[in-house]
This record gives C-alpha cells, sequence and structure tokens, in this order.
C-alpha cells in the first residue's frame, strides 16, 4: 500500500546556506530521496510554497524579534523540526558577535545609522523553540543528512554520533596532527564526530563546528596540549571560533579550570 | 496595482520586491534586503589571523572558496608572505571548480526554470531528466574539483594563508584532468540549452567594474577598472565602493562615476573579452553576447560563457600542475606583522574586497569585507526604475515575473550581502 509522501519544507533564518547546499549536493549522488519526500516549500530552490508540511528542515541563528516569530509559526505547523547545522544547533560563528558590547558591534559595522538595524544576542534554534533531531556541523556533512532523513522517515531518532572526532580520525589511518612540527592545536579529542574527520585528514586541525561532546575528558586534553607545548589559553580560544554560544551541546565543559 | 514579493524565491537570502502602479504612474519600485544581518566585520575582531578565512568562509556558503581566497591574500599582503608557484596554480584551479559550481546553479537551477516555464528544478526531473542529470554532473565534477584541493568546496579547510595544509597527488589530478576533457561535451550542450532561450528585452548601459590582468582573465588579484575609464589599485578600492547605508536594506548601496554601476560575469565579460578561451568566445557568439552587452538579464548567459572558460582553463591548470609534476608541499612560513592588507577577487557574483587591519600579535583590529551584491543593489533598483515604466501595461503576473527574474539575474547572495535582499510589491 502507498501511503502519500511526508510532506517536506526547508527554512533559513541568520546563515550562509551552505547547508541548504550541502543537501543541493547530496542529491547529486541520492536522487532517490526526491522519490521518497514531497518538497512543497524550500525558497532558496523553488517557488512553490505551500504551509501544508510535516518536517521542517530549519537552518540559521535567531538574531531579531521577528525571527522569533517565524520560528515559532514553523514549530507550531511542523511534526519535526530539525536543526540544520552549526548556526541552528551552537549558534556557529554567529556567537563570536557575543563577545563585545552590542552597541560597538552595530556601530562597527553600521556606523551612525546602526539604529536603523535591528539585532539583538544570537541564540541557535535549539534555544528558542524544542527540535525534534539536530543535523550538526559547519556546513552539514552530506552522508550524515542522508543518515538523518532515512532515520526520519522510518520514524527512528537520527544516530548522531556522542564520540569525539578522533574515533574517526585513526579509523582513518590519519598521522595526528599532534605530531607535526609544528602542533596543531587540535579541537578533535573533544569535539562531536561525524564529518570523517575531514580537517584533520586534509592537514588541518578540527575546529570544533559540530560542537563539543558529552562530558569531554578535560584531563585528557590538558595532557595531549602540555606534550605538544601548547597552553590551555590557545585551546580556549580556538574553542571559541566555533562555540562561543552557550548551546554547546555540552554544559558540563568549564574552560579552564 | 500593488505587487509584494515578500522574500524572492530561487535567490540566497531574503530579499522583497516592492511595486506600486497607481493609475499608470509608479508610486513605488524597489527591491530590499531584509536579511537578518549577521556583522561579520565586528566578529572578527581580536581573532588571531589565522581564523579570518575560516571565519570569513561562513559569510557565504556558495562562494565560500572565493571568500576564503579573498581573505588569504588580504592577510598575505599584510604579513609580507610569498605564495609558491604551486599553490599559485592551485589557488587558480580551486577558483575555477567555484566559479562552475556556482554559475552551474544559478544558470541550472535558479534560472532556467523560468524559462522553462516550471517552480523549480524538481519538476524538471521527470520532464528534463537529461538536462537536470547534465545539471547535476556538472555541479558535481565543480564540488569534486574543488574537494579534491580544498578538502570540501563548502567553507574549504585546506585552503589557508601561505598556500593548502594538503596537496592532489597526481593520480588525482589526472582522474580530474580526464573528468574536465569529458565535460567538454556537457558543455557544449549548455550553450545549446541557453542559446536557445529566449530572454527579456530591456536594455540600459550602466558602467561595468572588474579586476583585469595584462595577462590573463582576471579572477584572483589585479587592478581594479571600470568601462567608464577609471583604474585602479585594489588598495584604493574605496574610491570605486562608496558604501552608503540605505534604511530598507540590511545591504548597503554603491557608486561611483554614476549613481551605480554592475559587477559580475557580464561586467567581466564586457570589460574582459578578448582574454576569454576561444571555446569561451565561441560560445559567446552561439549565445549572442557580443561586447558591451547592456541587457543585464543577459547576465545569466554570460555565466555560460565563464563556464566554458574555466572549464578549459582548469584543463590547462591541471596539465601544468601534472608537468611539474605536482608535490607534497606544507603553507609558507608566516612572520606575524602589523599592518593593513586588501584582498580583491573575482568571485561568482563579482568583484569582492576584504580589509584587514591586524596588530603587532597578528590579532584583527578592524576589517571591511564589501561583497558583489551590495555593489550590485543600486542598479538592480535602478534597473527597475527605468523597466517598470516600459511594461507597466502588462497585467500584474507578466510584471512580477518579469521582475523577478531581473532579481535572479543577478543572482543575489544576500546572505553575503547583509550586510542585504527583500522585494516587497507593497
Amino acid at each position: 500500500m502507498a501511503r502519500a509522501k511526508p510532506k517536506v519544507a526547508f527554512f533559513d533564518f541568520a546563515c550562509c546556506e551552505g547547508c541548504q547546499l550541502t543537501v543541493v549536493d547530496s542529491l547529486q549522488t541520492h536522487l532517490e530521496l526526491l522519490d521518497a519526500v514531497d518538497i512543497v516549500n524550500w525558497r532558496e530552490a523553488s517557488s512553490r510554497r505551500d504551509e501544508d508540511y510535516e518536517i521542517a528542515f530549519v537552518e540559521g541563528s535567531i538574531t531579531r524579534p521577528e525571527d522569533e516569530e517565524r520560528i515559532e509559526k514553523i514549530r507550531a505547523q511542523a511534526k519535526v523540526l530539525v536543526a540544520l547545522g552549526a548556526c541552528a544547533h551552537t549558534s556557529c560563528i554567529n556567537a563570536l558577535k557575543g563577545l563585545h558590547p552590542l552597541a560597538d558591534v552595530r556601530r562597527w559595522v553600521y556606523g551612525d545609522r546602526a539604529d536603523w538595524y535591528d539585532t539583538y544576542d544570537v541564540r541557535p534554534i535549539t534555544a528558542v523553540v524544542e527540535v525534534d533531531a539536530v543535523v550538526p556541523g559547519c556546513p552539514i556533512d552530506r552522508e550524515e543528512f542522508v543518515r538523518v532523513v532515512k532515520a526520519l522517515l522510518v520514524g527512528k531518532k537520527p544516530p548522531i554520533p556522542d564520540y569525539p572526532v578522533c574515533v574517526e580520525c585513526k579509523l582513518k589511518g590519519n598521522v595526528c596532527v599532534y605530531f607535526l612540527d609544528p602542533p596543531r592545536p587540535c579541537l578533535g579529542p573533544i569535539t562531536r564526530a561525524g564529518c570523517d574527520a575531514i580537517c584533520p585528514t586534509y592537514g588541518d586541525a578540527c575546529e570544533g563546528c559540530r560542537g563539543l561532546i558529552p562530558n569531554p575528558n578535560e584531563n585528557a586534553m590538558k595532557e595531549v596540549l602540555a606534550e605538544a607545548g601548547l597552553t590551555v589559553e590557545e585551546m580556549m580560544s580556538r574553542i571559541t571560533m566555533f562555540n562561543a554560544g552557550h548551546a554547546s551541546g555540552s554544559e558540563e565543559w568549564e574552560g579552564e579550570d | 496595482m500593488k505587487i509584494d514579493v515578500h522574500h524572492v524565491t530561487r535567490v540566497e537570502g531574503h530579499g522583497n520586491i516592492a511595486v506600486d502602479i497607481d493609475k499608470g504612474e509608479i508610486k513605488e519600485c524597489r527591491f530590499d534586503v531584509v536579511e537578518a544581518p549577521r556583522f561579520f566585520e565586528a566578529m572578527v575582531r581580536g581573532r588571531p589571523y589565522n581564523e579570518l578565512n575560516h571565519i570569513t568562509s561562513r559569510i557565504c556558503g556558495i562562494c565560500s572558496v572565493g571568500h576564503s581566497t579573498t581573505s588569504v591574500q588580504a592577510t598575505e599582503k599584510v604579513m609580507g608572505v610569498e605564495l609558491s608557484e604551486q599553490a599559485l596554480l592551485l589557488r587558480k584551479l580551486i577558483f575555477h571548480g567555484e566559479i562552475i559550481d556556482s554559475h552551474v546553479l544559478h544558470t541550472y537551477y535558479l534560472a532556467a526554470p523560468d524559462l522553462l516555464g516550471v517552480d523549480s528544478v524538481i519538476p524538471l526531473a521527470e520532464t528534463h531528466r537529461g538536462v537536470v542529470e547534465r545539471a547535476l554532473r556538472i555541479k558535481k565534477l565543480s564540488g569534486d574539483l574543488c574537494a579534491m584541493v580544498g578538502g570540501r568546496h563548502t567553507h574549504p579547510c585546506a585552503l589557508v594563508v601561505g598556500g593548502f595544509t594538503h596537496t592532489p597527488t597526481t593520480d588525482e589530478l589526472e582522474v580530474m584532468h580526464a573528468r574536465l576533457v569529458d565535460a567538454r561535451a556537457d558543455m557544449d550542450a549548455t550553450v545549446e540549452l541557453f542559446a536557445g532561450l529566449e530572454w527579456p528585452e530591456f536594455e540600459r548601459e550602466t558602467e561595468y567594474v572588474s579586476l583585469h590582468l595584462d595577462d590573463e582573465y582576471a579572477f584572483i588579484d589585479g587592478d581594479i577598472i571600470t568601462s567608464d575609464g577609471f583604474s585602479y589599485p585594489p588598495e584604493e578600492y574605496r574610491k570605486v565602493t562608496n558604501e552608503e547605508c540605505v534604511p530598507s536594506s540590511t545591504a548597503k548601496w554603491t557608486h561611483h562615476n554614476r549613481d551605480s554601476y554592475m559587477v559580475g560575469a557580464l561586467a567581466r565579460i564586457n570589460n574582459n573579452f578578448d582574454q576569454l578561451h576561444a571555446r569561451a568566445k565561441e560560445a559567446a557568439d552561439k549565445l549572442g553576447l557580443e561586447p558591451v552587452v547592456t541587457n543585464p538579464y543577459l547576465n545569466t548567459p554570460a555565466q555560460v560563457v565563464e563556464m566554458v572558460h574555466c572549464i578549459e582553463d582548469a584543463i590547462r591548470l591541471s596539465e601544468e600542475l601534472l608537468a611539474r609534476p605536482v608535490q607534497p608541499e606544507p603553507p609558507a612560513e608566516v612572520e606575524v606583522k602589523a599592518g593593513e592588507g586588501v584582498g580583491a577577487c573575482e568571485v561568482p557574483r563579482g568583484i569582492l574586497f576584504h580589509r584587514y587591519v591586524y596588530g603587532d600579535d597578528g590579532a584583527c583590529e578592524e576589517a571591511d569585507c564589501v561583497i558583489p551584491t551590495n555593489q550590485n543593489m543600486a542598479n538592480l533598483n535602478h534597473d527597475m526604475e527605468a523597466l517598470v515604466p516600459q511594461i507597466k501595461g502588462r497585467s500584474k503576473e507578466e510584471i512580477t515575473l518579469l521582475l523577478e527574474m531581473l532579481v535572479r539575474a543577478y543572482d543575489p547572495c544576500i546572505s553575503c550581502s547583509a550586510h542585504f535582499l527583500t522585494v516587497e510589491f507593497v
């Protein structure tokens, strides 16, 4: 018996839309996804705009009162709301603006016209409405997105790893970037896996874009840093690049004490 | 008649068209950017120099290679970093990958549905399966090219100050070279498809602004030139951009010699046509593009011409890399210095500037990013003001479609510009 295909919508708030583009790219290798769902609302890719949807994928962070109203409407309509990517999950780099006084931030960008533009402290979607699932990362990983969609279609909670990037990096047989000369401050030991350790695989250090794992092993992290001659301060600076927001997925991480 | 397109679809980000025609008199005619401002220039303050490319890459998911390249260029100018020849070749190669990727997205996925009378590319998967499969194939090729060099296309992790943290292997380059050569057939079919489409008629001459190099079609670096005969080094970009805030828009507007100017593929082919690859010139001929082209709707076929050029130049670059042959090479060492530097690149939507000021500790003290979409906002609005009187007698649906198509022709990237876009027909 054929069941009606679930109606899917995509929305975005403050972000670069790179995660929706990754969704477009996932179609290159998974065109079958289009047979499994009915995309009824996707401003970036289509002029079709139905408000009758069941699954909403939402990218971006909330930065203005008007955004809050819009996400609440989406929440009220969607049976399943998925936070798509780091901006929706943890605020991503959008939260960096919160490291400065808001008045300065507005003046630096818009000068004496600052009051023309509404803005307040950034929050991820996860901090404004209840979400049913998240797809972490900046940008999201294409294959993980496909796994999430498949899980949702069979009514299961998407399998997001809670172990660190180091696990995937080891499985790939990479040389640890802490052994490079000079060693690089990699956040792999405390960052949520699921990206197939892409940055260390390409010689860069993990930047922590997927948020921290629950209960990161602070002592082991400090030992690794000490061995590499790196300081906790260097590491904390690096952590704030993608995790300056509060909802990093790890309330336990207390920083340098 | 009031036209209020609240959030134009098939563009990147949120923009509104607002038009009000009362008894034949045009009371209002605007395109506004209503994207939430993100304050990148504030986000990067205090951050170490080696994070700037990773942070500013996040301005845009479509042109993140462009932002990364412009960003590292600005930082390299401050720190006096010299790139190796190999790193420069790889930078050009990944840059072509992104131009192709972005242009195939715009021409096939965003613009073509209007000309084929459908809402999106999705129904085309049934009616024009071959066209969609070709688009997906070109998109995959360009994405794979970016990933081979930069680790991934969206936010390339291996593209850093001083070069790359990863080098593609000879095997990978050989496979990519073969795929690029095979893509010529898809390019021929693309030119044929777009040459068969009918574009709206509308002419309005404006000032065309782009980078220019003496020895090649400029994408990375060069001097700023304009079709009104001006030329400036990148450091003097503010003489061209003259940014100003506009109340209805979170994107700033710019103007130079006239009340607005245009950047992007059309400006580039108008200014640098002679330097296009011979096959790209043939494509331009088939598409009916003979500079100076003054119909902004033809920015879309101009992108097709650039796709052909970039495929050909990527073939040449991969041959050059294979002939060296390519060797694993760490990024150049950076000696931290204080100072100011400007990066300038021709990203898919036009000329992009990043200016940074660094302190002695290598932390960013000040930043300014001027985005192509912002630079096009005033020109798009002036196009609308010129177009609406010519079409005001037509039906509301027709006017709306022509205005939406005009907005899409500019291929605006609104996340970038917000500092950016809304179409509100009030």
